[in-house]
């Protein structure tokens, strides 16, 4: 078990393209840490880096102390699980799990011992005879999990582990892995694209864009707290509203106006935080579930706001709707019994003390 | 759709699926008729043949009544070709070619194979290529300036010769099936193996061999085939009898001017056909992957 | 292309210079590895395919008895010879004659095979394969044997039917027929395995759309199958263009060439030039002449399977 440092790491391709562009970070010793992104941000180039499937440009990766830079993978002591499973197909999931020790020359009692420890955890000793083949892809998820615990190593690595499941396993395996960290508590770094994954699994999730970090922070944070609009946008689903809008003085206070002229007044509490940006251009972050019409919740704050929705989507649990401002697509999270319909104006509440203002100029959250 | 306009359209509907159902009935009725007209025709040489080897030499020399029947069916034909010294010695070196150049072709085409699926190096593309073109080479295009060559080495008349040339036949072949077959292990698997602490050749052995493993058979029979049944270069380069493999040996040494012991030829010819024939009816599936793996695959 | 499929692992490396850190070790050694471990292949390519085939050019340049350089004076004396044009002219017609027949009776019997229950076609194409299987020596044996001038069973069959005696190798045109009957015998068995591959590749769900857009049987065939098939077959046609137009075997054991040398291809009268009578310059010479037109063939197969692999990327 170890701890992980990347420090100003870069990957660069013949012909000059940056995948990474100098990222930092920290992961101590049996930390689970998400790295989550849209596709081609670099977080899987930068945990291949890590296991050493990819050389580093620049920079430096340490497991453990060690800088590994120059080590080929087999003896950076790490596991790695794959997004198609990559298992051997013509061995048995005992042969599987039980190959990279075989490699290692470890007495047979040993290896043994471990397989069926790892079965053991995983709950998968009825398979152990099987062929790859013959299991769902929730057991060969297992089984690749499996093949990375029995080696015991310094650091497991995940790639898009899940993307090949289906929903509902989906949610069953990430419980799983949670489950068997808990119990290994090995050092993680676990990349997906799924940013509910990311919330769900992580210790603490790195957002990464464009070959950098946005933000690294424990879920929450990152849920309250954006750094950047792009991480307020990429958190939380549905995604948050944004809406072009100005900021005004009026009487001592603030005040947000959005597209179609409503005003709504900043919490007393932020004044001081905008005041700066008084008379500016910035955009008005707003989540769903805080634009609403439930009114059981946070009695501060709520300013109220009329809207006409254009699509309905009862959900069950809640409703959605969605709205055009001005050109802008919007979204509100309803109660599933409000009696919404399409083109009749609705009463709904913004929750101003959850609301977030980003200076377009540099995209960051003020 | 509109409930009006399903309902015009029903009893047009029913009427096509009579006419359909007629109409799949007479397209099923061509079909085995076709390949039962072309079974026959595919089938009747070797048939005739058979029937041939069967027949004294009596009854071949008799020239009335029908010769697809055999009336007093023998072996002595079978009998006097197996033990043919000549015909024997024919065999042994079918079976020494054969067996040298299809563990040269693996060897040397699963190396190369794997070397340019997941190794890339400089050069690699361009070799990839021209294995491609070395298979679209036919053998009569070489064999004169290979007689030469051979001749030089003093190999010809001498199954050491053969074995030196026939990889040229099997080899770009099985080369290109396998980078086929490898390229389409994903590359995680080899990641995997790598992260397992595998070295290059034991990824070879243990991953790669055994999960190619149809590929592997797909190549050997082909290699098996072509060497079996290599025409040109045995006829270029072996005139005496001793030397000579079977295809060569039965097309040159049994038929011999003026006395045509047919019932002899055919017995030799069918049993020198043997060997590919048994393994295609073993191993079918492979055989007939190996045939199409050098368009589909790559 | 296929070799493509390697690690991403030497991208960048000069980004480093100056260390020559063990992963790049690593990959320096890989690729070492690599190298040597295509070097058999390699050695045959060159060896014994491209050096031959420059050592023919050379030959050809030669005199009869090989101690002078001759220029161009063996092509000129084949362009002089009638037997050549003869030889060139049945090399041509027996080629595509042949394969225009293989790949027709190809299709038509894998469209047959492919439209008949799944249980039977296996059975089916395990004896259609047959001719294929059978060392093409051996069964072309059994066709000299069915030819046979004094006893043919063919013939035999044919007067079932009152159709006249045929004297197949007797006569060079009935002798030119009776070789393509026997290439169609044993090549067209492998058209069909590969169309039949191919037309099981085509997703059941177009013809069904295509059934539902109208397409009556023939415009599903013109419209669907054959634009999907397209490559598969131009790449097989070519193929075994190349293949038939160097065939050597039928010739050698149907007819060796006679009547009259009115049935050598290219292949046999190479051999029987070169090697038979000894003039290994003209023997080199005339096998060149095939070298042209299997070029032109390679390129084409090459440019459809490149185009087939980008097509499946």
């Amino acid at each position: 078990m170890a701890q992980v440092s990347l420090r100003k790491i870069v990957k660069a391709y013949e012909g000059g393209v940056q995948a990474v562009k100098g990222i930092d970070l920290e992961i101590a010793d049996h930390e689970f840490v998400v790295l989550v992104g849209p596709s081609g941000c670099g977080k899987s180039t930068t945990l291949r880096m890590i296991a050493g499937l990819e050389e580093i440009t620049g920079g430096e990766i340490a497991i453990g102390g060690t800088v590994v830079n120059d080590i080929p993978p087999r003896d950076r002591d790490i596991a790695m699980v794959f997004q198609n499973y990559a298992l051997y197909p013509h061995m048995s999931v005992y042969e599987n799990m039980a190959f990279g020790l075989t490699l290692r020359k470890f007495p047979k009692a040993e290896i043994d011992k471990r397989v069926k420890e790892a079965a053991r955890i995983l709950d998968i000793t009825p398979l152990l005879e099987r062929k790859p083949k013959a299991l769902s892809g929730g057991q060969r998820q297992r089984v690749a999990m499996g093949r990375a615990i029995v080696r015991d190593p310094k650091v497991f690595l995940f790639d898009e582990p899940l993307s090949n499941l289906d929903a509902k396993l989906r949610v069953q395996m990430r419980t799983e892995i949670k489950k068997v960290h808990q119990t290994v508590r090995t050092t993680t770094v676990y990349v997906t694209h799924d940013q509910v994954e990311a919330m769900t699994l992580a210790d603490r999730v790195v957002v990464m864009n464009h070959g950098i970090i946005e933000q690294v922070g424990p879920p929450q944070e990152l849920y309250h707290h954006p750094a950047t609009k792009f991480v307020a946008g990429f958190i939380g689903s549905p995604a948050m509203n944004f809406l072009p809008a100005r900021l005004e003085e009026s009487s001592g206070g603030l005040n947000v106006v959005i597209a179609g002229g409503a005003s709504l007044p900043v919490p007393p509490a932020r004044v001081d935080r905008y005041r700066s940006y008084a008379g500016k251009q910035v955009l008005f972050g707003i989540r769903p579930e805080h634009l609403t019409d439930d009114k059981t919740t946070d009695k501060h704050n709520l300013e109220p706001l009329s809207l006409t929705p254009e699509v309905i989507e009862p959900m069950g649990m809640e409703t959605l709707a969605h709205f055009k401002l001005e050109g802008t697509e919007i979204s509100a999270r309803l109660d599933p019994s409000t009696p919404a319909e399409v083109g009749k104006p609705l009463a709904l509440l913004a929750h101003m003390g959850q609301m977030h203002l980003i200076d377009p100029a540099t995209d960051k959250v003020i | 759709m509109s409930a009006t306009a399903a309902n015009r359209d029903a009893p047009g509907i029913y009427h096509k699926a009579g006419s359909l159902r007629a109409e799949r009935r007479w397209a099923l009725w061509t079909a085995y008729a076709s390949l039962g007209v072309a079974a026959i025709i595919f089938l009747a040489p070797p048939f005739y043949m058979l029937i041939t080897s069967l027949k004294t030499s009596g009854e071949i020399a008799n020239m009335t009544g029908n010769p697809w029947l055999v009336r007093d069916p023998t072996l002595e034909n079978y009998e006097a070709i197996v033990f043919n010294p000549m015909f024997q010695r024919f065999m042994l070196n079918s079976i020494i070619i054969t067996a040298s150049v299809v563990a040269l072709t693996m060897v040397i085409s699963i190396l190369a194979a794997f070397a340019l699926a997941r190794m890339r190096f400089w050069g690699s593309q361009v070799l990839a290529t021209g294995v491609f073109l070395t298979y679209l080479v036919p053998d009569t295009l070489l064999f004169i300036p290979l007689y030469q060559i051979v001749g030089g080495l003093g190999l010809l008349n001498s199954i050491w010769g053969l074995i030196l040339v026939y990889p040229t036949l099997t080899v770009p072949f099985c080369t290109w099936i396998m980078i086929g077959y490898f390229a389409s292990i994903p590359k995680e698997l080899d990641e995997a193996a790598l992260i397992d602490g595998a070295s290059w050749p034991q990824m070879l052995i243990k991953i790669f061999i055994p999960v190619a493993l149809p590929g592997i058979i797909a190549a050997t029979i082909f290699a098996f085939t072509v060497s079996w049944a290599a025409f040109v270069y045995p006829t270029a380069f072996v005139t005496t009898p001793d030397q000579m493999p079977l295809t060569i040996g039965v097309v040159s040494q049994l038929v011999r001017a003026d006395t045509f012991a047919w019932g002899q030829i055919m017995a030799g010819a069918l049993m020198a056909a043997l060997p590919p024939v048994v393994i295609y009816a073993f191993l079918m599936d492979y055989y007939i992957a190996g045939l199409t793996a050098g368009a589909t695959k790559g | 292309m296929a070799a493509d499929g390697s690690l991403a692992m030497n991208g960048g490396t000069g980004m480093r210079s100056g260390r020559a850190n063990s992963m790049q070790r690593f990959a320096r050694r890989r690729s070492t590895i690599a190298f040597v471990m295509t070097l058999p292949l390699l050695a045959i390519i060159v060896g014994l395919v491209a050096y031959p085939a420059a050592y023919a050019i050379y030959l050809s340049t030669l005199n009869r008895r090989m101690t002078e350089f001759a220029g161009t004076l063996n092509f000129e004396l084949l362009f002089e010879s009638d037997t050549f044009w003869a030889v060139a002219f049945q090399s041509c017609f027996f080629a595509i004659t042949a394969v225009l027949l293989k790949a027709l009776l190809g299709f038509w019997l894998a469209h047959m095979l492919h439209h008949i229950p799944d249980k039977g076609q296996r059975k089916w194409r395990g004896m259609l394969l047959v001719p294929w299987v059978i060392p093409p020596a051996l069964s072309t044996l059994g066709w000299w044997w069915m030819f046979d001038p004094s006893y043919s069973s063919i013939n035999w069959l044919l007067a079932i039917v009152s159709v006249p005696e045929v004297p197949w190798l007797g006569h060079h045109w009935w002798a030119r027929i009776a070789i393509i009957m026997v290439n169609v015998w044993i090549g067209a068995p492998f058209f069909m395995i590969m169309y039949l591959a191919a037309l099981k590749s085509v997703p059941e769900q177009l013809y069904e759309a295509a059934a539902i857009d109208g397409a009556s049987s023939w415009q599903r065939l013109r419209y669907v199958t054959l634009p999907m098939m397209a490559n598969i077959i131009s790449i097989t046609v070519l193929f075994s263009l190349i293949v038939t137009f160097a065939n050597y075997d039928i010739v050698r054991v149907l007819t060796n060439g006679g009547p009259r040398d009115l049935t050598h291809v290219f292949a046999s009268y190479a051999f029987q030039v070169g090697i038979l009578s000894g003039n290994i310059p003209r023997g080199a010479a005339v096998s060149l002449f095939m070298f042209p037109i299997l070029a032109i063939c390679a390129f084409f197969v090459l440019r459809s399977v490149t185009r087939r692999n980008k097509e499946q990327m």
